[in-house]
């Protein structure tokens, strides 16, 4: 449960109001302990700003790159993050969980 | 009326639309959709070998703090914090100032007149909090009978004894009359109002997440 004004995705919307390009970062499935259910997103514009979160904090800075990347190509993807991913042990995904993001442009 | 919504994407091409709660939708997604909504939770599915992710959107919840009193001062900013929408009612203009709630919305009107211009829903609760029953009465009724996931009245059990004789006497059977909580706030041994109003928020958020509506959806 959000209000509006702490939304990720009415944040992004006026971000885009304001004519930034903005992607959204949306969890869709978890396996073990993730401190974020399915539905969690986090909006992201071309500048790296960001809102709202998709983990603890483990995996955002990841996920806010490969975001750059999406808002550039307009192109949808799919990231999976889990204990035996070397990159989010490094990202620090320390809870022992798996989660997967889907990532798509706005507009 | 408020009512609950899905976003729905396809995983494979990005296509997505809108549900809410009555469109029908058939076959093997139709009945994905159905589950989601009864179970509260966003979810990833698949229905005739495609991928979908189901994000329910829910609406906002309401507290409807009933009382510009003491507990209210420290209950509606917190409450706000947790992404509520809280609003006091309360007419006796002495207490329902914004001086005294300079963050919240305060009305300085009857509850009755209040709630029938902004019904209640499912996803509201009140907090009758007032101490008189002229005022917290008639919102207790028209939480009731709204079907507020939440309901809780300020008092001692005797207070709320004789509370639920008046309002058995309005007609108000007690299987609806056992929805309210009271004495309100959970037993953590609260000693004054800042710690009353924690006991409440807890209790409020505990009938979202384990009460009637995460409930239904278990049923």
């Amino acid at each position: 449960m959000v209000s509006e004004t702490s939304d990720p995705l009415f944040i992004a919307e006026g971000w885009m109001n304001n004519g930034r390009a903005v992607a959204i970062a949306t969890v869709v499935e978890t396996w073990g302990s993730s401190p974020r259910p399915a539905g969690s997103q986090l909006a992201i514009d071309e500048d790296g700003n960001f809102e709202g979160s998709v983990s603890g904090g483990c995996v955002e800075a990841e996920v806010i790159t490969t975001a750059i990347d999406v808002i550039r190509s307009g192109e949808p993807t799919m990231l999976e993050f889990g204990v035996a991913d070397e990159v989010a042990w490094r990202a620090g995904l320390s809870c022992g969980g798996r989660i997967r993001i889907y990532l798509e442009r706005l507009g | 009326m408020r009512q609950a919504a899905i976003h729905l994407t396809d995983l494979a091409d990005g296509r997505d639309r809108v549900i809410l709660q009555n469109d029908a939708v058939a076959g093997e997604l139709g009945a994905a959709i159905a589950q989601t909504f009864a179970a509260g939770r966003s979810r990833l599915v698949t229905a005739n070998g495609r991928e979908f992710f189901l994000n329910l959107h829910q609406p906002a919840l309401r507290l409807v703090l009933v009382g510009a009193v003491h507990v209210s001062q420290t209950l509606a900013p917190m409450a706000a914090k947790l992404g509520y929408e809280v609003e006091i009612i309360d007419p006796r203009t002495g207490f329902a100032t914004s001086a005294r709630f300079p963050e919240t919305e305060v009305i300085a009107e009857w509850p009755q007149d209040v709630l029938t211009n902004r019904p209640l829903d499912r996803y509201s609760a009140l907090a009758a909090l007032s101490h008189d029953p002229k005022i917290d009465d008639p919102a207790l009724e028209s939480a009731l009978e709204a079907g507020c996931f939440y309901i809780g009245a300020l008092g001692s059990r005797k207070t709320h004894e004789k509370r639920i004789e008046r309002l058995r006497q309005k007609g108000i059977d007690d299987d609806r009359l056992r929805r309210v909580h009271a004495p309100i706030g959970l037993a953590i041994g609260a000693a004054n109002p800042q710690e009353i109003a924690v006991a409440i928020l807890a209790e409020v958020v505990q009938a979202f997440r384990v009460g009637s509506i995460a409930e239904e959806a278990r049923n």
